[in-house]
């Protein structure tokens, strides 16, 4: 299991409504599931990890983040996660929205552009930065839309979307990975 | 046909008004069940069966002599565990495997109904079905399922009982029929209707019966439950034992042997009538429609947890209109899940021995079930 896991399961109360989109093979919603509240469910777009999930037991929808959100009604869950996806979609303010409109609290999890590693392999190397979180070339990632953790909150300021954000600067070249809890 | 006879029936004498305005009452509905029922009455599933099916959903089929048509997913062992869980199936009234359907003699004329019978909908079928509840003592079900028209009973099932079952499996399925199947259906009915000795469907007195058109009819059918790749992979454009071409109407390809095949043996046990009294249920199958153009109001009473499945090569139930459940439930926040499985064998897919299909069926049953029973302790 990644170890942000912990992180993100530790955000959610107790006997909590869950959604996780982009669920992936279930890792994540099985130790909700097991630890902290059994009514949870995913969305997820590829098949062989839809199948993943049914073999473990856990409830999944299979669908697309960026047309299925809207399906569901406002505030009809405590939290949504959007772990380590939200790079990937075709139009992520509109998912953001939709986030924030389905839950009460979105967390949502980004990996860090601005990480001294991927700020040093560029500088130096001057090619495309591959690190743990992001490791794949720049021919075949299925990343769209990467941003630093400075970028998100940013982003989040000029939107008035609450989202807690301390130490900025250092987390910003620190942290592989960005954890946020968000909500208007 | 005399083996129809004996099968199990439970003869229904409660009153059932039909939505056609007429009311039966003291009618044959014929049933078949697999497994125990358990001490707590927990472990019941109610199994809905399609068009062409019947009540012997697992095992052999003791009329036919064939394996029951949900042989590989329901019996000891396999997904649906009859080991574990108690399954009934019905024969659909309008059916024509003992329960009440047009091959039932009149008791005003005493002859065969013939077309004389009423027509019939889906929501008498689970109406009549719901009977068995009360036979059997279950107060709740553990699950209802089903796939084609097998699935719109399911829908049917928990709109007009929304606490009487703990999950719901509506297969390749839809909650309002489209044109385009409403189309095929009347293709095979007139087929049958277009055979001489159809007789405005009093063939039974004339001992001849409209087996020519109802082979059609099913060839038609047989064609929509496939998928384009898969009769390519099947067949191709092999010939039938044959080296070349005969330049006559024989059959010349492999596929028209087959669909002739397919025609032949659906007549040695099918009823015409009950073939257009049944098509005729599903055309008039609208749930949407039934809650004025909002279908998650047929869901807003029920507490039932549900998954539905589609087949991606599924050209007659399409995802598409399987998804249009999925979403009437999530937009009212109710416990849905949902999976396209990958197959290119088309419509006929939920019949068929595919892994991703039984394993997501076992799966979600099995779970379900374990978590019913963790809340009880």
């Amino acid at each position: 299991m990644k170890k942000e896991f912990n992180v993100i399961a530790n955000l959610v109360e107790k006997n909590a409504k869950v959604l996780d989109v982009g669920c992936g093979d279930g890792e994540l919603m099985k130790y909700i599931n097991e630890n902290i509240t059994n009514d949870i469910r995913g969305l997820e777009i590829l098949k062989s990890n839809v199948q993943k999930c049914i073999e473990k037991g856990l409830t999944v929808i299979e669908g697309d983040a960026e047309k299925d959100l809207k399906q569901f009604p406002k505030s009809s869950f405590d939290y949504v996660i959007l772990s380590q996806t939200l790079q990937a979609f075709l139009d992520p303010e509109n998912v953001i929205n939709e986030l924030l409109r389905v839950g009460k609290k979105a967390i949502v999890t980004i990996p860090n552009f601005g990480y001294w590693k991927v700020r040093l392999h560029l500088l130096f190397r001057g090619t495309m930065p591959i690190t743990k979180d992001l490791p794949n070339e720049w021919y075949n990632t299925p990343n769209l839309h990467m941003c630093t953790i400075k970028d998100f909150v940013n982003y989040c300021n000029k939107k008035n979307i609450k989202i807690n954000s301390s130490n900025l600067n250092y987390k910003n070249l620190f942290s592989q990975l960005g954890i946020f809890v968000i909500e208007r | 046909m005399n083996n129809i006879e004996k099968v199990k029936k439970l003869i229904i004498d409660k009153p059932l008004k039909l939505d056609c305005g007429q009311t039966i009452s003291n009618f044959p509905l014929a049933y078949e069940t697999y497994g125990k029922l358990n001490d707590k009455k927990d472990n019941a599933i109610l199994a809905f069966h399609a068009l062409s099916g019947d009540q012997f959903a697992s095992g052999i089929n003791p009329i036919t002599n064939k394996e029951g048509w949900w042989n590989y997913l329901i019996g000891p062992g396999k997904a649906i565990d009859t080991q574990k869980y108690f399954v009934i199936c019905a024969n659909v009234i309008g059916g024509c495997m003992g329960s009440y359907g047009p091959s039932n003699i009149n008791p005003k004329t005493k002859k065969n109904f013939g077309t004389d019978f009423p027509v019939i909908t889906i929501n008498d079928m689970v109406n009549a079905q719901y009977h068995l509840l009360e036979f059997f003592k279950i107060n709740k079900l553990f699950s209802v399922l089903g796939g084609s028209m097998g699935g719109m009973q399911v829908l049917q099932f928990v709109s007009n009982f929304p606490n009487k079952t703990q999950t719901a499996i509506p297969i390749a399925c839809t909650a309002s029929h489209s044109a385009q199947n409403i189309a095929l259906n009347e293709l095979g009915r007139q087929s049958i209707m277009a055979d001489h000795n159809w007789s405005n469907g009093f063939y039974e007195e004339n001992e001849k019966s409209p087996d020519k058109g109802l082979a059609v009819a099913r060839m038609a059918a047989h064609i929509t439950y496939l998928s384009k790749k898969g009769l390519e992979e099947k067949f191709g454009r092999k010939l039938q034992e044959r080296d070349d071409l005969k330049f006559s109407f024989d059959a010349d390809f492999q596929i028209e042997s087959y669909l002739r095949y397919q025609g032949s043996a659906f007549v040695d046990r099918f009823d015409a009538n009950s073939y257009l009294y049944i098509t005729r249920a599903m055309d008039y199958f609208d749930l949407t429609k039934q809650f004025n153009g909002n279908l998650s109001k047929a869901f807003e009473k029920s507490d039932t947890k549900f998954f539905i499945v589609s087949f991606t090569s599924d050209w007659l139930y399409p995802t598409s209109e399987n998804r249009e459940i999925v979403i009437a439930l999530n937009s009212i926040g109710k416990n849905v899940g949902f999976a396209e499985i990958t197959s290119d064998k088309g419509h006929d897919s939920f019949l068929l021995d595919i892994p991703d299909f039984l394993n997501t069926i076992k799966n979600f049953l099995n779970t379900s079930y374990n978590k019913l029973n963790e809340k009880r302790i």
